[in-house]
């Protein structure tokens, strides 16, 4: 009750309302590059050019800060990161953060934006409104849209301001034409335009070959290739993980060996070729985990991410054909969790990724072997760690952080994020690890509801993301 | 979620043993000779996606001579070759008037998801690789027209257990009424996880242990197609898991043969076998129309 009184006084009353609903309307409005933050210099009301965070916890392990700071943003940069109340210089705009982390802005290393060709399921404006509302400052967004993000003029349109982002999108392009499998994309040209890494999601790269040569080039150009490891000969109508359940359900099981085949492959591959950068997108099975680690100890560029759903759920959650517990790759069982949850804390995993995958009603209310695969995520993320990671499994929040932030930004390689460094970008991310909330996927500002997480309590909840120096979400 | 409405049955796993043993009972009083019109003015729409002979025929005797009318829709020729979603089928269905749908489908959990939707109750008859329980209850019919109890009873499973929706019924239900049971199949047929489908399941390679003392041998078809897609030969699996009369002598004298058909003689079973005095093949059809007058006029709170 206490903490609640104080979270509404903490708000200044007057001056957030107006900032808060102007902020809604630019949040559809154009706007223009996060990436170019002096271009776009305060003739927006709702955007103070400075913004001071005072009285929260700090917590950036980028810069090795676990303490209590004041935080002081202008124009679009971290200006100071400072003990409590030593802050030199002034604030237009304050934001009283006492009882509150303060993060660099996270960043999602993998969601579907849908765009273009399939509004319907999301925009990138309504998923990038999802990412800041679950605290995320960047998203990089997966190039199975329709048309396949393969070519410079795609990347470039997902990343024009007309799309009417609320977060920095980083577009991955596509390995190969169409995401084929046959002939690979212009990987300079698509780094050039603005792609932070190349992978053909939703599906493998199969052919050694290709991956030979996409792992090769990824070294020329210090570009990552991203690998949805699938070995899809092993896969086909497979809807669930092999295991008791699928038995139950009459469903053929999708052995964790059609992933970690893949993964073995692949980091073979990495530790031949030099300067290799190989992103396990996904993991889900603890086999897999073998060689990552592997390829690390051999000072390969091996990195991987794991989903909340992942770690969160078995695949006992499928219950009665529950398509909301449909995903690619499939939710594993207790011992995959357990392992992943190891390795979520030991360094083995990078980053924390939703996979976000908005789908309408009509693909999801279909019989199970029919329904898309995939679930919402942006919203739900913080919570599940915190919940799980940390409330359960007692990972150190700054750990946590880590994987939400410096961890991914490393993968891509996204300068001036994922920390609170000085001359940073001000993506920061306010939350409060201990608030307990209900998610109600009715009120998600993804366009779909498929998410196994409907009614969840969780524990952590962001309070304000600010990108690039603005608050763009604000709980309560 | 949702559990359908009442009357709908969509698999044994979740059904208690009071309640299966309920539709047995019911079953038993049923006599399709002197049918009771349980279902006088219902509509029963029999909504087939895949081709069946017994389930289909005796789910509309039995209806038919309870006094209920019936439609089948079939895939082929309705609006589902069209591309209609099962769930607007199911409300098409629903506004024509149906009283109870009896559904058929390839896809494991179509009849759950239809019951989640609708109002009405729905009838499994066969979901893929899932259940097929009134086929499950007709052969518990079956059993007890021979045996005394469940309680105790030795009954073997040979065969595709993996592809089998009938046997994932029978082994829930029986294990429920308090049976024993032991599968028996290759690897590729009986994966170990099987065992985790009931309480007390036990697997074994060899025909011979399952067929000792056995109190009732329940064979399934073995398709040949499936033989070949896991590269064990058509003459291994039958020197391996035929029932013939030498493995059958291995069971309790009264042991009786079953086998949910269609039968393929000279693959999961000899001639000899199928028509032996042993057999109740021929019976379990014939139980089938009994077993689902009791299943539709529970449908319909008439039980």
């Amino acid at each position: 009750m206490a903490r609640k009184m104080r979270a509404l006084i903490r708000i200044v009353p007057e001056r957030e309302t107006r900032s808060y609903s102007s902020l809604r309307k630019v949040a559809r409005a154009p706007k223009p590059r996060a990436e170019s933050p002096k271009s776009k210099m305060p003739n927006n009301k709702s955007k103070p050019a400075s913004l001071l965070i005072k009285g929260g916890h700090v917590i950036d392990p980028a810069s090795k800060i676990d303490a209590p700071m004041d935080v002081l943003l202008r124009d679009g940069h971290v200006v100071e990161v400072t003990p409590p109340n030593k802050i030199r210089g002034s604030a237009e705009e304050k934001f009283d953060a006492r009882g509150l982390i303060v993060a660099p802005g996270f960043i999602d290393l993998h969601v579907h934006l849908r765009e273009p060709g399939q509004s319907y399921k999301e925009t990138i404006a309504s998923g990038t409104a999802a990412a800041a509302a679950g605290g995320f400052t960047s998203v990089c967004c997966m190039p199975n849209t329709s048309p396949v993000l393969d070519s410079q003029e795609w990347v470039n349109w997902v990343r024009q301001p007309e799309r009417g982002a609320v977060v920095n999108v980083f577009p991955v392009a596509a390995a190969t034409n169409g995401s084929k499998g046959a002939v690979l994309t212009d990987f300079r040209g698509l780094q050039r335009a603005g792609a932070v890494a190349v992978t053909d999601d939703g599906k493998p790269i199969l052919d050694n070959d290709t991956m030979r040569e996409c792992l090769r080039l990824s070294g020329e150009l210090s570009f990552p290739v991203v690998q949805h490891a699938e070995d899809t000969r092993q896969t086909e109508g497979c809807p669930m993980n092999d295991g008791p359940t699928s038995f139950r359900l009459g469903l053929h099981g999708w052995k964790t060996s059609a992933e970690s085949s893949i993964v073995d492959r692949d980091v073979q591959l990495a530790q031949r070729i030099p300067n290799s950068r190989l992103h396990v997108a996904h993991l889900s099975a603890a086999d897999s985990l073998k060689a990552v680690r592997r390829g690390k100890r051999s000072r390969a560029h091996v990195t991987c991410e794991v989903t909340p759903h992942h770690f969160t759920l078995t695949d006992e959650a499928v219950g009665d054909y529950n398509t909301n517990c449909k995903m690619n790759p499939p939710l594993r069982s207790a011992a995959d969790i357990e392992s992943l949850i190891v390795a979520l804390g030991d360094g083995t995993v990078d980053a924390i990724a939703t996979d976000h995958a908005p789908h309408a009603s009509h693909e999801k209310q279909v019989e199970f072997e029919r329904a898309a695969f995939g679930i919402t995520g942006l919203e739900t993320a913080l919570g599940l760690a915190i919940t799980k990671l940390h409330r359960d499994h007692r990972l150190p929040l700054a750990r946590i952080v880590e994987l939400l932030t410096s961890g991914p930004a490393r993968v891509f390689d996204l300068r001036g994020r994922g920390s609170l460094a000085r001359g940073s970008f001000a993506d920061v991310t306010i939350f409060d690890p201990k608030k307990r909330w209900t998610f109600d996927v009715s009120k998600s500002r993804s366009l779909s509801r498929n998410s196994p997480f409907d009614g969840w309590q969780l524990t952590g909840k962001a309070v304000a993301t600010i990108v690039t120096g603005r608050i763009v979400h604000r709980d309560g | 979620m949702n559990k359908g409405a009442r009357g709908s049955l969509l698999d044994i796993e979740h059904l208690e043993a009071p309640e299966i043993l309920k539709i047995l009972r019911s079953a038993r009083r049923m006599n399709p000779q002197r049918p009771r019109p349980l279902l006088r003015g219902k509509r029963v729409i029999l909504l087939f996606y895949e081709p069946s002979t017994r389930t289909r025929s005796s789910f509309e005797v039995a209806a038919k001579s309870m006094g209920a009318m019936t439609v089948l829709v079939q895939s082929s020729g309705s609006s589902i070759e069209k591309g209609e979603s099962l769930l607007d089928t199911g409300y098409t269905l629903r506004s024509v008037g149906a009283d109870i749908i009896v559904i058929r489908h390839p896809l494991a959990g179509a009849p759950r998801l239809m019951a989640e939707h609708l109002d009405i109750p729905i009838v499994n008859a066969g979901d893929g690789m899932h259940e097929h329980p009134s086929q499950g209850l007709l052969d518990a019919y079956t059993i007890l027209k021979h045996k005394k109890a469940f309680k105790g009873l030795h009954i073997s499973i040979i065969g595709d257990i993996f592809h089998s929706r009938v046997a994932r019924s029978s082994c829930h239900l029986l294990t429920k009424l308090g049976a024993k049971i032991t599968l028996c199949g290759p690897p590729e047929f009986v994966p170990e996880v099987a065992a985790t489908l009931a309480t007390g399941l036990q697997v074994t390679r060899h025909i011979e242990e399952a067929a000792r003392g056995a109190d009732v041998l329940m064979l399934l078809r073995v398709q040949k197609e499936r033989l070949a897609g896991m590269k064990l030969r058509l003459e291994d699996y039958i020197a391996r898991y035929q029932m013939t009369m030498h493995r059958l002598k291995m069971a309790k004298r009264d042991a009786i043969v079953m086998h949910p058909g269609p039968i393929i003689r000279g693959l999961e079973l000899t001639g000899e076998v199928a028509d032996s005095p042993q057999s109740a093949i021929v019976e379990e059809v014939r139980n089938g129309v009994p077993t689902r007058m009791a299943i539709l006029a529970r449908a319909v709170g008439r039980a």
